[in-house]
């Protein structure tokens, strides 16, 4: 059992959970991923890092409710039953720092993506790089982390779908705005954003490198649900990635295997609701 | 004469079982396993010992069945084996102690493995204890995995006193025991019960720990006398053919970890398996029985799909005789040479080609060769890939341990090419069996207690 600390709602759709998971955050570095399960017989849920403090051993982690085993974790109180961590590879640019000295990096979010930026970006300022962001959402009040991110970034720039806040639009037309100052392009959000930032990025030439988040099971190379087609040849996720450059990612096949469940998920979630309406009343 | 043939072990009734989760195999009686016990003629030399990959004193543990004496059997066979319930399950018997039976000469080989989960049980029931421990000697063992390979190294290890510590990245115990065989074939709680037995013994696990992520084998150097790699097996492979992406193909792995670690084949399970109408699993191995008649048992129209002949099935018999019972449809000698997709990257069906069996290559095994312009297709909306697996080097990340060209730890015995790091199982092998793990688990602690000593 892995004690929380808190899991508080910090937007309509979206909670920070904080837990004590030492082993997970000891050694992990920005861009990897852990699995936490809220009880014995729950999902295996793939959680990018958000924050993380090596010292006291406590983990941060936001997630987006979008089905019934992450409306599951909103309901966790005082432990998780599972945190496994941390897996997969870090990122390139904070695994090899000095390899990348003297170049413009900007980082592109789409909501519940800024979450696994900001340790990235932190961890930059920490070695002396200023690095912007460009930060989009649907909307004003799905923005999260605003006070965080804009600590650790040297310029940042918003949008919304509905222009309720920032520049009404998509990060992409940000980006390709400001292109020019720019040597490499790291984009973490959902799928067609990060195929519209590759796009982009691909016609300037410029650096692509994204982070996938597919379905996976047991996130250590074991079952392979996980597999992304990079260059025409399966990857696996959770041990070749998560991230990879993003202009040798097939971004349509990922879409449609995103979907293979899609059936099972949203009855599940039907019947976890329908539960739980029962249970209030 | 009745006495040439063995006394058969009950199993539930096919029709039933295609249909449940439940244990095929319904285990002796008291009787049965005395009737059986007393065909066994206590040979003076016995074969069967020899064919053991763990060396299990079997006409010694048989003889205390025929006297009744099931604790001081259990003994015998603890002395070998840490997970006698296991073995008694999964071994291949017939390619093993079995094959070496005199009896089996004229008739049918003593029920070896039969009677090993006999007395294996009776000591589960009657809480027997047969490890004996003896004083710490100080020393530190880390073992990375806790799969087949890793528990048995860690039971010998820990009876001879040393201070053994297992880590696992999943968040139970007992590695592909637990994800991969499925509990018709080792119910959970065995395994559950064999863990907890090494665990009273002072075997600590720690589980969710990535190795190579977490802590590093370097870490674990300065923590620990010695470390053995059981880190199983790897990537879970593909054909490389057309239409593999698809929705509804999937590794035999990814269907095994959801029914089995997952539990999806409880109605009330939270993680979901995607099956299909009519499905096939390609490959001929244990795995592929297990993941077929696993999908059979939902409901799935399951069929085999195997490139050589009945004959070269490496699945172990009896699993084959069970999936024929169970209604599989074996689609033998054919080859798929392309999966068919809709619009919406959804399986449809298989292009597949007829094979040819050739003269036995090196590995003594017959060569095969596509038919040519036999090519047909069949319909289906699953196919499932069960064609064994590729390494993974995730724990070794930053270790300078020599790996084979094949991508596979180089050992010598299960030394590996640095100093006090053993290795075994699936991770030197390549996908093998659970009692090759074992025995490799067996070596390795052999070899520790000999290098720390």
């Amino acid at each position: 059992m892995y004690k929380v600390y808190e899991n508080k709602q910090i937007s309509p759709d979206s909670y920070l959970m904080e837990i004590e998971a030492p082993l997970s955050v000891k050694k992990a570095i920005p861009g990897q991923f852990v699995i936490v399960m809220a009880k014995e017989d729950s999902e295996r849920i793939p959680l990018t890092i958000y924050d993380y403090n090596s010292k006291d051993g406590i983990l941060k982690i936001i997630y987006q409710v979008i089905g019934a085993s992450t409306e599951e974790l909103t309901h966790v109180k005082d432990e998780l039953f599972s945190v496994a961590g941390p897996l997969g590879n870090a990122n390139e640019i904070c695994a090899n720092p000095k390899e990348y000295s003297g170049k413009r990096i900007v980082y592109v979010a789409g909501g519940v993506g800024i979450a696994p930026v900001y340790p990235q970006v932190k961890f930059l300022k920490g070695k002396g790089f200023k690095v912007d962001v460009i930060y989009g959402s649907r909307q004003a009040d799905m923005l999260l982390i605003r006070d965080q991110i804009e600590k650790v970034c040297n310029k940042i720039s918003y949008t919304t779908d509905d222009g309720s806040f920032g520049t009404h639009g998509f990060v992409t037309e940000v980006l390709e705005k400001n292109i020019d100052s720019y040597d490499i392009v790291v984009a973490i959000g959902p799928i067609p954003m990060m195929k519209a930032v590759a796009e982009v990025t691909k016609k300037y030439n410029k650096k692509c490198i994204v982070s996938m988040n597919p379905l996976m099971v047991d996130g250590s190379g074991m079952c392979g649900a996980c597999r992304c087609e990079i260059e025409g040849k399966p990857k696996f996720a959770c041990v070749d990635g998560p991230e990879f450059d993003g202009h040798k990612v097939n971004f349509d096949l990922a879409m449609k295997r995103m979907k293979i469940y899609k059936e099972e998920e949203a009855l599940k979630w039907e019947e976890m609701k329908k539960r739980l309406a029962k249970e209030k009343k | 004469m009745e006495n040439m043939e063995k006394v058969k072990m009950k199993t539930q009734d096919p029709k039933e079982r295609a249909q449940n989760f439940k244990e095929v195999e319904l285990g002796y009686s008291k009787t049965e396993a005395l009737k059986e016990a007393n065909r066994c003629l206590h040979c003076k030399i016995p074969k069967c010992v020899e064919g053991c990959p763990v060396n299990i004193m079997i006409p010694e543990f048989i003889e205390q069945i025929k006297e009744g004496n099931i604790e001081k059997a259990y003994e015998i066979i603890s002395e070998s084996s840490s997970l006698a319930a296991i073995c008694g399950r999964v071994c291949p018997q017939e390619k093993q102690c079995e094959s070496k039976c005199v009896r089996g000469i004229k008739g049918e080989s003593i029920a070896i493995g039969s009677l090993e989960r006999y007395v294996a049980d009776e000591a589960i029931k009657n809480g027997f204890s047969s490890l004996k421990k003896k004083r710490k000697n100080g020393k530190k063992v880390a073992i990375i995995g806790s799969g087949p390979s890793g528990l048995t190294c860690a039971g010998d290890l820990i009876k001879e006193g040393f201070d053994v510590t297992i880590y696992e990245v999943l968040h139970q115990a007992g590695g592909v025991l637990v994800y991969g065989i499925p509990e018709f074939r080792l119910p959970k709680d065995i395994v559950k019960k064999q863990v907890e037995s090494l665990e009273q013994l002072g075997v600590k696990i720690n589980l969710n720990v990535p190795i190579g992520n977490a802590l590093t084998i370097d870490d674990l150097k300065k923590e620990y006398d010695a470390i053995y790699l059981g880190t199983g097996a790897g990537l879970p492979k593909f054909m490389g053919i057309e239409g593999e992406s698809a929705s509804g193909v999937f590794s035999a792995n990814e269907v095994l970890t959801r029914i089995n670690l997952m539990k999806a084949y409880k109605k009330d399970a939270k993680t979901p398996i995607k099956i299909g109408k009519k499905a096939y699993v390609i490959g001929g191995g244990n795995v592929a029985m297990d993941a077929v008649r696993s999908l059979k048992r939902l409901g799935v129209d399951a069929h085999i799909m195997y490139r050589r002949s009945e004959e070269e099935l490496p699945a172990r018999k009896a699993e084959v005789n069970h999936a024929k019972e169970e209604g599989i449809m074996f689609d033998l000698l054919t080859n798929p040479v392309k999966i068919i997709v809709d619009e919406n990257n959804q399986v449809t069906g298989m292009e597949v080609v007829d094979m040819e069996l050739g003269e036995p290559g090196e590995d003594g095994r017959r060569s095969v060769t596509e038919k040519a312009g036999s090519n047909h297709v069949v319909d289906c909306d699953m196919v499932v890939m069960a064609l064994g697996t590729g390494p993974n080097h995730a724990a070794l990340k930053n270790s300078k341990i020599e790996l084979s060209d094949r991508g596979l730890i180089v050992v010598d015995g299960t030394k590996t090419s640095e100093k006090n790091i053993f290795a075994g199982g699936d991770a030197v092998t390549g996908a093998a069996t659970v009692i090759l793990a074992m025995e490799a688990g067996k070596k390795a602690a052999k070899e520790i207690i000999e290098s720390l000593s």
